[in-house]
């Protein structure tokens, strides 16, 4: 065991002199893992990031959360078949309020209309297009998951009379108000004048998806009264237990059908949208996108693999008198193996820091200059490309370590 | 000349073969390197291998030294059947009791003396404190107590062979065995290496030296001479003879 250990630090001690004493050749080898572990870690990066942005967005809609809408999110069917349906109406969310409070064991705790479409908003000279903007009561406060930065969200009052107030996203605010506090300021919407009174705590954006950061919300009245003519209504409903959305959606079925007021034999004429069912569709696509990219910027590590490998079996051809001479002074085959295994891993291990180390600034560098992908070096990832240097090493020197160990000491001793 | 038969040197049986030989097969024919050895070597002999070149020196001194297992025949090193030994325990009695002494010296070219002589003690599993201590000594008794931490590259022939010898020495071997140990070196740096060997045979080690040169031989106590892969003479040199004699 200890001479085991005191073969182990040699064995470093060799790779540590060999790397230096050949500095440009190991230079050279330690690019391809280096090259390898950057495309590795800025892929396991970026898979990750798409992930976390995913789930961000994904936040956004809430767990808890169940959407009356026209159609389904994830439509299987021909589109023309929703198109014909009946508009949903905001007024369906007070009479499943009723519902709610009749059925003493509801699974539902609130329905709160929302109606929506794209605006633009306007202070000044600054002018924020394709906002979209949500006309909703102050119960939504009950099922969102958002807060405010700066201010508050409109009241019950201001809710039910339709006060011209309105709650900006942070990019709009962003957009709007450079160097000014938005709150108490003036914006149009449409040419008509809404009060700022918050400003959303910052989300961050990814691909565009739901995010808070470039909407506004406003009273449903006020946005009846200006923007009715083209606009798109849901219900949410929250739900108490998220562990029994099942039965929530049957309950929620049910209420709609009653407002609806469908005969027993008809189909719905609506759709219960979950933020699940739309992770489970997008799940698959990023998991095809992670195995694919992972497969593809593996390539370039295995390329890296092979030509540690190269050099390896360069530096046991080199080498073979030395082997001899180690063999002949009682170096068994194990610890031939092992310095050569150590060699390659050493090789792998300092290309894949250093790797790590221009991963980690050209990662910081995408931060910089694309502030709404949400990239992110975890020290899982820095462990995981770790491991994966190692094992390149491991792998790659194998098979040259194996030939060293097995050479003929005589054999080894005679080679020029 | 006396045969050794009848000589009886003195100190156990250290090496013990019998009717040895070694074949290489080379694609249609076979050549017989040693066609039957047999030899008994003696702790504290001082003894030469001499021939011309072919005859087998190198292939008996790899036998000897358990780089290489016979064809044929028997091996006992101090007692221990070895022609049946694995390639791991045969480094292993490599490694705790044989020397080496090549002629191109074999240091590692990166390494300093004191690293090049610790190297067996690391295969021997010794902790780094004794095995520095015992490198250091060991190179102190070779004469290059002031060369610890040069490179071969910073060292002259004769340094470099010096330690060599230091390392064959550091794991207190049972034989000492020396491939042309002065082939690479001019003929006053030679006769120094001699002069030490000479001094480490007195002090009791048993030294084998491979050589085609009867000036060199002419050192060892005893001379085993090989033609085409038998022994054809095995005799104490002269000096010896009237030294044992006079013992006598
Ligand atoms: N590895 C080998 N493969 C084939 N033939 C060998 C090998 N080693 C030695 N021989 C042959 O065996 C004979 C003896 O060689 P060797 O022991 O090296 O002689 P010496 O050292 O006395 O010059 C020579 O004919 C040589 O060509
Ligand atoms: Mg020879």
């Amino acid at each position: 065991m200890k001479r085991f250990l005191y073969e182990l630090t040699e064995s470093w001690k060799i790779a540590a002199a060999q790397m230096y004493a050949n500095k440009t050749r190991s230079m050279l080898t330690a690019l391809g893992v280096i090259i390898g572990i950057v495309a590795v870690t800025l892929m396991g990066t970026a898979i990750n990031g798409i992930s976390t942005g995913f789930d961000k967005s994904m936040a956004v809609l809430g767990d808890d959360v169940l959407y009356v809408d026209q159609q389904p999110w994830i439509r299987k069917d021909d589109w023309w078949n929703f198109r014909s349906r009946k508009k949903i109406k905001t007024e369906y969310a007070e009479q499943i309020n009723r519902m709610i409070g009749a059925a003493p064991k509801s699974n539902l705790l609130i329905a709160v209309p929302a109606s929506s479409w794209f605006r633009s908003v306007k202070y000044n000279e600054n002018q924020v297009n394709n906002v979209y903007m949500l006309g909703t009561t102050s119960d939504f406060l009950a099922i969102s998951t958002v807060d405010c930065a700066k201010g508050r969200f409109f009241n019950e009052i201001e809710s039910r009379g339709g006060a011209n107030v309105v709650v900006i996203g942070y990019d709009v605010a962003d957009g709007l108000f450079p160097s000014e506090n938005p709150i108490d300021k003036m914006v149009l919407i449409n040419g008509q004048p809404f009060k700022v009174i918050g400003v959303n705590t910052r989300q961050g954006t990814f691909l565009g998806l739901f995010s808070w950061d470039s909407m506004v919300a406003i009273p449903l009245p006020a946005f009846k009264r200006y923007f009715s003519a083209q606009s798109e209504s849901e219900i949410r409903v929250k739900v108490k237990d998220k562990t029994k959305l099942a039965e929530s959606k049957d309950e929620l079925i049910g209420y709609m059908r009653r407002v609806r007021e469908l005969p027993p034999e008809k189909d719905n004429d609506f759709a219960i949208n979950e933020q699940q069912a739309f992770k489970s569709t997008l799940d698959p696509v990023k998991n095809s996108i992670a195995v694919a990219g992972l497969f593809i910027t593996g390539l370039s590590l295995f390329v890296g693999a092979i030509g540690i490998m190269n050099i390896t079996f360069v530096s046991v051809k080199e080498r073979t008198k030395e082997i001899g001479t180690r063999k002949a002074l009682g170096a068994r085959r194990r610890t031939i193996l092992l310095q050569f295994l150590i060699e390659s891993t050493a090789l792998c291990l300092v290309g894949g820091l250093i790797g790590l180390t221009f991963a980690f600034f050209m990662c910081l560098a995408i931060g910089k200059a694309l502030p709404s992908f949400p990239i992110e070096i975890s020290l899982g990832l820095v462990v995981t490309s770790m491991i994966v240097s190692v094992l390149t090493g491991l792998v790659s020197g194998f098979a040259p370590a194996w030939s060293a160990s097995r050479l003929d000491p005589v054999t080894a001793l005679r080679y020029e | 000349m006396l045969n050794t038969e009848t000589m009886r040197p003195r100190g156990p049986i250290v090496i013990d073969i019998e009717n040895i030989t070694k074949h290489y097969v080379m694609g249609e024919e076979t050549v017989h390197a040693l066609r039957g050895v047999t030899l008994q070597i003696h702790r504290n002999e001082y003894l030469a291998i001499m021939g011309p070149s072919g005859s087998g020196k190198s292939t008996l001194m790899n036998m000897l030294g358990c780089l290489d297992t016979p064809s044929s025949g028997r091996y006992e090193f101090n007692g221990k059947d070895v022609s049946a030994m694995d390639d791991d325990e045969l480094a292993a009695i490599r490694n705790r009791e044989i020397g080496f002494v090549f002629q191109t010296f074999n240091l590692l070219p990166r390494a300093t003396s004191l690293r090049n002589v610790e190297l067996p003690l690391i295969y021997a599993g010794i902790d780094p404190v004794t095995r520095q201590e015992r490198a250091a000594q060991t190179l102190r008794d070779v004469g290059l107590g002031e060369r610890l931490l040069h490179k071969p590259n910073e060292l002259s022939g004769g340094q470099r062979q010096r330690v060599a010898i230091a390392r064959a020495l550091v794991n207190n071997p049972s034989i000492i065995l020396a491939d042309e140990p002065t082939g690479n070196l001019d003929s006053k740096t030679g006769e120094e290496i001699m002069a030490l060997l000479e001094n480490l045979y007195q002090a009791g080690n048993t030294i084998i030296l491979v050589t085609h040169e009867a000036d060199i031989a002419h050192h060892a106590r005893r001379t085993v001479h090989l033609r085409d892969g038998l022994i054809e003479s095995d005799a104490l040199s002269e000096a010896t003879e009237i030294q044992t004699l006079a013992f006598t």
